[in-house]
């Protein structure tokens, strides 16, 4: 009765030709969740791969688990061994140590590669971009059998070109613990330093020109105009690398790992490389304590959401302190 | 003098510094692949001299052939090919389609919904790896190409790049005519969406691509049988066996891995860089 008295006003016609009414048919309704099955994918196939092993690995860190056999219910025994475990202390320094040596340098190389690839009339734009980028597209695996040969002791380049002819002694660059961690280090830098330079250039030319243009009517020089323009309004950009390089830096596993050469996930013979990660593959994968490698996911896990929040606050009150 | 002060300071060319500056940085970029070929095409005891060998010679063949000897690398090449192209067209295609519901259908949750797939980006998904070799086993997968197909049919980062792809690319009157027209969501999708957003979705397929065949730690784990290797389990396998004795047969398999990857870096290099600095200004 009312919707017969309704229906002579236009506006209800209206409004039922437009889609936005609650639906009635079982055919509107299905339309209506159809913008949903369009995302589900993601979400499904995300939480069987992604969030619930996450959580699951917590769980299996309070077992005594392997593939044979029931898995036991131990409590926190893997967490307690494993916070005195050396070998965890171990891979945890080796994995800072890396992470710094290799991306402080990093960063600051891909600032200045941007800088001189910013400049507007340059030559062979397209050119210098495309190599600089071309280390990225190389799988760490060709990166790590290329620079460990690079650094061998016996035979490697670098030895010979760059430490023998200054009179020093042929480095092993595996044995020392310094050394290796200069060595994994220049992989990931050489891997990664174009790539984050054409990051820092696309941010860089949405600087607005005018910009310079005042601070060089102030007298500002090139440098200057780095320190004073260009970096402040990097802030964002700046802080967005470091917490990829810091997420990605924890979990490095493929440089050291081929570095290491026959030897496994040990990180050479006295551990003096191993990272969390390949300690995490050594224990789950090489002697299949599924507990103990689960325990250390959590800790590493638990210690990258430290680092970047850590990574957060401290880049941007650098950054305010300019400001 | 203001002129002249922009001038000097914003509109001169770059100097001999910049541009030799820049040749020091590209010479380093691009000496240790030419590094690689010359060792994979030398015998190892020529690259043993002192002072050593700094051109390619004519053992590349020879050493290939080893490599193929030893390891089945023409099938890890085929099994990359595989892996690499079906994750990748099925996951630009959930992203594309994805992308669109967020960025043109009207839905409760929207917003919400984005940003958690947006905050899953930060989640370190390595970590979970001991569930997720279980999960794989248990669905008899393991020494199986699906294992790696199928968690890599959807990604974060695709569904936040062709939502942008789509905004910018369909206006809104577009999908409002074809509604008019009768079509449905997904027709739309189809004849009007996927059509204008190729570019874009060409882009990501290639990242997505590159990404899996240069995928290492995950293979390492759900793979172990020779004939289910990627190139890069297989690469591990031979520097295992060559190591010390054979850095040429090392290097020749390298340069087998490594050049698939640079043909399409050859050809599609130019949207490869657009794509990165592009995904910079949005993220």
């Amino acid at each position: 009765m009312m919707s017969q008295h309704l229906t002579d006003s236009v506006g209800v016609v209206r409004a039922n030709v437009e889609a936005d009414v609650p639906p009635r048919t079982l055919k509107q309704r299905l339309r209506s969740l159809a913008p949903y099955a369009y995302i589900s994918p993601f979400y499904i196939i995300f939480f069987i791969f992604g969030a619930f092993p996450i959580l699951f690995t917590f769980w299996i860190a309070l077992h005594d688990w392997n593939p044979l056999g029931e898995p036991e219910f131990t409590g926190t025994k893997n967490f307690v061994n494993l916070m005195t475990d050396p070998r965890f202390w171990n891979a945890t320094k080796n994995t800072f140590s890396i992470w710094f040596i290799s991306t402080i340098p990093q960063l600051l190389l891909a600032l200045g590669l941007a800088t001189l690839l910013n400049h507007q009339l340059l030559k062979l734009k397209t050119g210098f971009r495309m190599i600089v980028l071309s280390p990225q597209i190389t799988s760490v695996l060709a990166v790590g059998i290329i620079f460990s040969q690079l650094f061998g002791r016996d035979f490697g380049l670098i030895n010979t070109a760059l430490v023998e002819p200054f009179g020093f002694e042929r480095i092993d660059f595996q044995v020392g613990t310094l050394s290796s961690h200069i060595a994994v280090s220049t992989m990931v830098m050489w891997r990664w330093v174009g790539y984050n330079s054409l990051i820092y250039l696309a941010a860089m030319q949405a600087i607005p020109k005018s910009l310079y243009e005042c601070a060089a009517i102030d007298g500002a020089n090139k440098f200057r105009q780095l320190v004073h323009v260009t970096i402040p309004q990097l802030r964002s950009t700046i802080i967005f690398t470091v917490i990829v390089s810091t997420i990605g830096g924890m979990q490095i596993f493929a440089e050291p790992l081929v570095f290491s050469g026959i030897g496994g996930a040990q990180g050479g013979n006295k551990r003096q490389f191993q990272t969390l990660t390949m300690f995490l593959y050594e224990q789950g994968f090489e002697r299949f304590k599924f507990g103990y490698a689960s325990a250390i996911a959590w800790a590493l896990f638990l210690m990258i959401v430290l680092f970047a929040l850590l990574n957060y606050f401290v880049t941007q009150r650098i950054s305010q302190d300019e400001n | 003098m203001r002129t002249s002060l922009l001038r000097s300071g914003v509109n001169r060319g770059p100097g001999l510094l910049t541009y030799g500056l820049l040749l020091l940085l590209a010479a380093l970029s691009f000496f240790p692949f030419y590094w690689m070929f010359v060792v994979a095409s030398n015998d190892t005891s020529v690259i043993n001299d002192i002072p050593p060998r700094l051109v390619p010679g004519d053992r590349f063949m020879d050493n290939i052939r080893t490599v193929f000897g030893n390891v089945p690398f023409g099938r890890a090449l085929i099994n990359s090919a595989i892996v690499a192209t079906v994750a990748a067209v099925a996951q630009t295609f959930f992203s594309a389609l994805a992308g669109y519901s967020f960025a043109k259908l009207r839905f409760k949750g929207r917003n919400v919904l984005f940003v958690i797939i947006i905050a899953t980006m930060m989640v370190p998904l390595q970590l979970g790896v001991v569930p997720q070799f279980l999960l794989i086993s248990r669905l008899g997968w393991v020494n199986d190409l699906r294992a790696l197909i199928v968690p890599a049919t959807v990604s974060a980062f695709g569904v936040f790049w062709m939502r942008q792809a789509v905004q910018a690319a369909v206006p809104d009157e577009l999908i409002q005519a074809s509604k008019v027209d009768g079509a449905g969501t997904f027709r739309t999708f189809r004849s009007i969406v996927l059509p204008a957003v190729r570019p874009q979705a060409a882009v990501l397929a290639l990242f997505a691509f590159m990404g899996l065949w240069n995928d290492f730690f995950w293979p390492l784990v759900v793979l172990n049988r020779q004939d289910s290797f990627t190139v890069q389990v297989a690469l591990r396998q031979v520097q295992e066996q060559a190591y010390v004795t054979d850095y040429g047969v090392q290097m020749a398999g390298t340069v087998v891995g490594t050049v698939p990857l640079f043909i399409v870096f050859l050809i599609f290099g130019k949207q490869i860089v657009g794509g990165i600095m592009e995904g910079a200004i949005k993220g």
